[in-house]
């Protein structure tokens, strides 16, 4: 690009030094965008947007810290002190250690299986035969479109057959199976546009399949892996409808189930309901804010067709 | 630094690489099919089984026992009478339409936005998209909290001198839904706007850069660089929203269960209470096909007329 002399090559961007931190992405992104002068005004714009926006959230956390009487009293104020009683009751009443220590160990479980059956899946698809592989990848897309809701009686009654029900395990089987039409669409994306050199050289080498898999394949597969992990594991500790039907009034039940529930019995104790949500939300908030870049992309760049 | 991220995106490979081989691979490198076996059994007994046995009990009478009796388009025409699940119908659709629209629309305008060169742009991307981490079953509750009269909304209204806008937002049937569609934009919008934000940096600068050439101003760049070249994100934001609010149940189910009267019950949600709450699985069997059905051909429409926009940079 050098030599070329744009319009946006203003005195003050061309031919200086780069700040420190700053990349040659971010000097083109601001050479790109419309005269320097408009942004102080879409700063400014953007702080009352923000405001609104992250409201509801200020208002989750600033009501788990008032008494009951406050809230009747103030909706919006922040609360008068730091009043904490909320929180050790909400943990004690909803069993909410309990339900964390089942959703971490569901959500696990599911992805780590999800991930190994799925790779493998990816694997064979993407590495078969080319004429078939078409018909295979469409079989678990057609997934993507039905939606959980038709066969959701039919499982139902499967669980109940197998005696799964109220058990990890249900729910183990339910996620590694729902996630199998995005988890292989991704892993054979991905490896089409990887080059099968390694596998092959291995292969002439006289490794095994499961040799060239566990060795050469999976770890070149590791940032899709990475894609594959944050968009199934929020989506799994987050989900609501199936936990509830499976685990609903055991000490097995996941924590938006346990929230649930506890909502159900202190229906009008906000104090106590948000302190519960709060304690919820915040693994999943915490693991985002130090994770954001690989979140936010994964998201945007992973799903696509 | 998020221009470099997202080229790496798996999914912005532009030049698929070729196995060395080419053409026909040898058996030595076409891999065995048995690494398929683990997948297809979870998903076969998870997806593939119970949908095709749900498919076949929503033309019987089956209400858990073991016999299930064979009884056509009963349940069907018995749907077609039934004042919930017409009204559930309409309202799911209403709900997909209306949140497609609005969330892809401000999804794009808040991209735009924060893709400019902003110095809070990482900031506020990163807080814009944090709702989309909380529990849908969470989001609900907060904004069940938000709307309850006197509550946290109206008090905003009435301290900006608003409160003539202060309704019943949940208990009034005009307006609840639409109340409950409002909470799921804010709770979603953060998807479309990653979504258009990866779509904006996949489009060369070059292409800016000739059009500034040409004398084409700010607004003209949109129009014919930006726009055309955002239709796979496009297709994308919409195809996502549109399949999953026509699922919408978490937050309806916390939020309002379906009332005042029938004003925001879904199909998911009357599937859920028939089949679940009073045992009529054949009939809500059938609720699930046709959610099932319109789900596909919106999906089938929807695609065919977005990826008609679509153009390669």
């Amino acid at each position: 690009m050098s030599g070329t002399l744009s319009r946006h090559d203003t005195p003050a961007t061309r031919g200086r030094p780069r700040r420190p931190g700053r990349t040659a992405a971010d000097d083109r992104r601001a050479r790109r965008s419309r005269p320097r002068y408009g942004m102080p005004l879409l700063e400014f714009a953007m702080i009352p947007i923000t405001v609104a926006y992250l409201f509801p959230l200020y208002v989750m956390v600033a009501m788990s810290f008032k008494t009951t009487a406050e809230i009747g009293t103030s909706t919006v104020a922040p609360p008068e002190g730091l009043y904490t009683e909320n929180y050790a009751t909400a943990w004690t009443e909803a069993d909410l250690g309990r339900a964390m220590a089942n959703s971490v160990i569901i959500t696990v479980l599911s992805i780590s299986l999800a991930v190994l059956v799925g790779s493998m899946a990816g694997y064979a698809i993407a590495r078969g035969a080319r004429r078939t592989s078409g018909p295979k990848l469409m079989l678990f897309l057609l997934g993507l479109m039905i939606p959980g809701q038709l066969g959701m009686v039919p499982l139902y009654m499967l669980m109940r057959d197998l005696g799964l029900l109220q058990s990890h395990a249900s729910l183990i089987i339910f996620y590694v199976g729902s996630l199998m039409p995005l988890t292989v669409f991704l892993y054979v994306g991905f490896l089409k546009t990887q080059s099968s050199t390694y596998e092959e050289a291995a292969r002439i080498d006289g490794a095994s399949w499961w040799q060239t898999y566990a060795r050469v394949v999976f770890p070149l597969l590791r940032p899709v892996t990475g894609t594959v992990i944050i968009v199934n594991a929020i989506n799994t500790w987050n989900d609501f409808l199936t936990p509830l039907l499976y685990l609903a009034g055991t000490p097995n039940r996941t924590l938006p189930v346990a929230v649930f529930s506890f909502q159900g019995e202190f229906a009008s104790e906000w104090g106590l309901i948000f302190a519960g949500m709060v304690i919820a939300a915040l693994p999943i908030l915490v693991v985002y804010f130090f994770l954001q870049r690989h979140v936010i992309r994964g998201f945007g760049g992973g799903l696509k067709g | 630094m998020t221009v470099e991220l997202a080229r790496r995106g798996i999914g912005l490979r532009r030049s698929p690489v070729r196995g060395s081989t080419g053409g026909r691979r040898g058996r030595l490198h076409l891999v065995p099919q048995w690494f398929l076996i683990p997948a297809l059994i979870f998903y076969g007994v998870v997806v593939l089984y119970p949908s095709i046995s749900g498919a076949y009990y929503s033309f019987t009478d089956w209400k858990g026992g073991a016999a299930a009796s064979w009884t056509g388009l009963e349940n069907f025409q018995r749907l077609i009478e039934d004042e919930a699940a017409v009204a559930s119908l309409r309202n799911t659709l209403l709900i997909a339409i209306t949140l497609t629209l609005v969330q892809t629309f401000l999804g794009l305008l808040l991209a735009l936005a924060l893709n400019t060169a902003i110095r809070s742009r990482n900031l506020l991307r990163t807080l814009f998209f944090a709702p989309m981490m909380l529990p849908p079953i969470i989001t609900g509750l907060l904004w069940q909290y938000i709307y309850v009269p006197g509550g946290p909304l109206d008090t905003v209204l009435s301290t900006l001198g608003l409160s003539g806008l202060s309704q019943s937002w949940l208990g009034d049937s005009d307006i609840a839904l639409w109340s409950i569609i409002g909470s799921v934009i804010w709770h979603h919008v953060g998807m479309s706007m990653v979504i258009y934000l990866a779509g904006l940096q996949r489009i060369p600068e070059e292409l800016y850069e000739a059009a500034a050439l040409d004398g084409a101003g700010a607004v003209r760049r949109f129009w014919s660089v930006t726009r055309p070249l955002l239709g796979q994100a496009t297709t994308i934001a919409t195809a996502l929203t549109m399949t999953a609010s026509l699922k919408l149940f978490d937050q309806v189910f916390v939020m309002t269960g379906g009332g005042p009267g029938v004003s925001t019950q879904t199909l998911s949600l009357i599937m859920y209470k028939e089949a679940f709450v009073y045992g009529n699985y054949g009939y809500g069997s059938a609720i699930a096909l046709i959610l099932t059905m319109i789900v596909a051909f919106i999906v089938y429409l929807q695609m065919s007329v977005t990826r008609r926009g679509e153009v390669e940079a």
